[in-house]
């Protein structure tokens, strides 16, 4: 086999040589950016004002060797470390992590509604923070809060309820996964109602919850998602060159060498723990998992290997600056986010595609 | 040398039997035409060969057991063209012919410089190379034909499996498409096994037909062996005529026969 051996001579005719579709550190370098932007709008912007200057002294400060004076008063500090910080940081990493899961469900499903409440996660969040609250012993006084746990848990035992069911189908077409994840949901949302409903008392805070916040968000919750989200971070980026080859279809995959089902378990895996991470601790925050992506294939392009990277910030960025519209606008009530998200992506997302050449 | 070989394959899809007890010896560089009416097993046979099925019998790849080898390996000795290969959407040519490095890159790495190397010989070969930045679903359907073969000489497999490879194309594409293939084959010493419907290019493509029906070989040999009116009437159910060719070869022409009907009208 020589294909290679007919190319001297042939170089100057090819100018430039094939460019595979690759991240730019370029494009990576304007999207940390216009993160660490919103992270900074975020954390001076609220009830009490922050100077910037202040803020950033203050930021650095915290790094090893080296000692500023920020000027801050102890109460602003406070502001910014116990309050706003661990806000923001926690409105990314849910952000980052529905955005990717977001992303990945997609590639692994050739399917560009899926998204990261697909195959009964949300159900399953959503039953278990629901009996958490309805049922659980009051944990204010313990390390770990159990409503987090408690979501975690059943949005796992909901994906992999329809994977179970999904695969026993059969063939274990991608269909049969999300039929099966549509009939998981269903089942465990009509118990989610029944308790929800049988306990009324605790109706408002389980509305609260299933909205989605941040309101109550701490280093706590941010300890409580960063193993997970930097698991499930590493895997996915990790198979992104698979994920393109895996949008030729299983059995093409096939022919190239690629164990489809495999892949596709071990994404679907991560993107699921990815998911239950940001909704143990925020709850239902929908639309994230859907338009970032989307808006990054019409702007930047579709190959995994962009999406993957280009999904984790920008799915940051757009959640911290949902939640600061969120915890702004009708100050001093808070907005749930979810709302936001919708409000400010739907109209966002429909303008990118109408002014975009490639349509998904 | 033998590049394929089948010995009493049997492959059964949802309980119903579609291929029987087949034996087949492939030669090393030879150019086999598989030809037979729709359902008569052309695809799954080719699948079977690509280990995309399970059967039962044994299929030997060059020297080794079909069954012996990893899905990588066996990528990197036989490259299937699907008969409808699906067309992901804002993927350039450049990036779908490198999809066919696959099996050469690691699991989870990426494809090294020798790997797009490669891929910009096959593009240039295949006079793709100025198409490498436009996107795959803007090509014409014969652009797109080429992109797909390149995509799997870029395999750099020895065995080219090649499903109705000019299915949708006009009969100019069809010619060109065919051609190159046959080039191709004899520029880098491909086995290729193509099934086709149109039996006159069958005939003029291949050195050696197989014609499949009901899961078995009905006939076996060279155009002229297998290529007559009686066999093509018994197993396509058609009527054809059977023409010598003044240039060398010979055309299978449908023909139709007057019935009842018509002759009313």
């Amino acid at each position: 086999m020589t294909v290679t051996e007919r190319r001297p001579g042939h170089d100057a005719a090819v100018a430039p040589g094939p460019v595979a579709a690759r991240l730019r550190a370029g494009t990576l370098l304007a999207a940390c950016a216009g993160l660490a932007g919103a992270a900074l709008l975020a954390v001076l912007v609220g009830p009490v004002r922050l100077p910037p200057g202040a803020v950033l002294l203050e930021l650095v400060g915290r790094l090893p060797l080296v000692h500023t004076h920020s000027g801050l008063t102890r109460q602003e500090a406070a502001i910014l470390w116990q309050l706003r910080l661990p806000r923001v940081v926690l409105g990314g990493l849910v952000g980052a992590m529905l955005a990717l899961a977001g992303a990945a469900y997609q590639g692994v499903f050739r399917n560009p509604l899926a998204d990261p409440y697909l195959l009964g996660a949300a159900a399953g969040a959503g039953l278990g923070a629901t009996l958490a609250i309805a049922y659980g012993p009051d944990t204010s006084s313990w390390p770990v809060d159990l409503l987090p746990m408690a979501a975690f848990a059943g949005a796992v035992i909901a994906v992999a309820a329809a994977y179970a069911l999904g695969r026993s189908g059969g063939a274990g077409s991608t269909t049969t996964l999300i039929l099966s994840g549509v009939a998981v949901a269903a089942f465990l949302t009509a118990i989610q109602t029944y308790v929800q409903q049988r306990d009324s008392e605790t109706l408002r805070e389980v509305y609260g919850w299933i909205l989605g916040r941040l309101t109550t968000a701490g280093w706590r919750e941010v300890v409580l998602v960063v193993p997970y989200a930097l698991l499930s971070t590493v895997a996915i980026l990790l198979h992104r060159r698979l994920l393109d080859v895996l949008a030729v279809g299983d059995d093409e995959a096939s022919s190239l060498g690629v164990r489809a089902a495999r892949v596709r378990l071990v994404v679907v895996a991560a993107a699921t723990l990815a998911t239950a991470a940001a909704v143990a601790v925020s709850g239902l925050i929908g639309f994230v998992g859907i338009i970032v992506p989307h808006t990054i294939r019409l702007v930047a392009g579709s190959s995994h290997r962009l999406l993957g990277p280009l999904s984790l910030v920008a799915g940051a960025a757009f959640l911290i600056l949902a939640d600061l519209v969120a915890r702004t606008v009708m100050a001093p009530a808070e907005l749930p986010i979810g709302v936001v998200t919708a409000f400010f992506g739907a109209p966002f997302f429909a303008l990118v595609l109408r002014n975009s050449r490639h349509a998904p | 040398m033998t590049a394929i070989e089948l010995r009493g394959v049997s492959v059964a899809l949802d309980g119903r039997p579609v291929l029987r007890e087949l034996t087949l010896r492939i030669p090393g560089g030879s150019r086999l035409g598989l030809i037979g009416p729709n359902g008569s097993g052309k695809t799954t046979l080719l699948r079977a060969i690509a280990g995309l099925v399970p059967h039962d019998g044994e299929i030997r790849v060059g020297d080794a057991a079909g069954g012996s080898l990893s899905r990588r390996e066996l990528a990197r000795r036989i490259a299937l063209v699907p008969q409808s290969p699906a067309v992901p959407a804002g993927i350039s040519v450049t990036d779908y012919v490198l999809l066919g490095r696959t099996p050469y890159i690691p699991y989870l790495g990426t494809e090294s410089r020798r790997d797009l190397e490669i891929v910009a010989s096959v593009l240039d070969h295949l006079d793709l190379a100025g198409f490498a930045a436009r996107g795959l679903d803007s090509l014409s359907g014969g652009e797109r034909q080429r992109a797909v073969l390149a995509r799997a000489l870029a395999q750099q497999a020895p065995v080219l499996l090649l499903d109705e490879p000019t299915t949708g194309l006009d009969v100019g594409h069809q010619q060109q498409v065919l051609e190159l293939v046959d080039a191709l084959r004899d520029d880098l010493g491909l086995t290729v096994v193509s099934a086709m419907h149109d039996l006159t290019l069958a005939g003029q493509f291949a050195d050696h037909l197989v014609l499949l029906d009901g899961g078995r070989v009905a006939a076996d040999g060279p155009a002229r062996a297998v290529l007559t009116e009686q066999v093509i009437s018994q197993h396509y159910h058609a009527s054809v005529r059977v023409l010598e060719d003044p240039g060398g070869g010979i055309v299978v022409v449908p023909v139709r026969v007057p019935t009842e009907r018509q002759v009313v009208m």
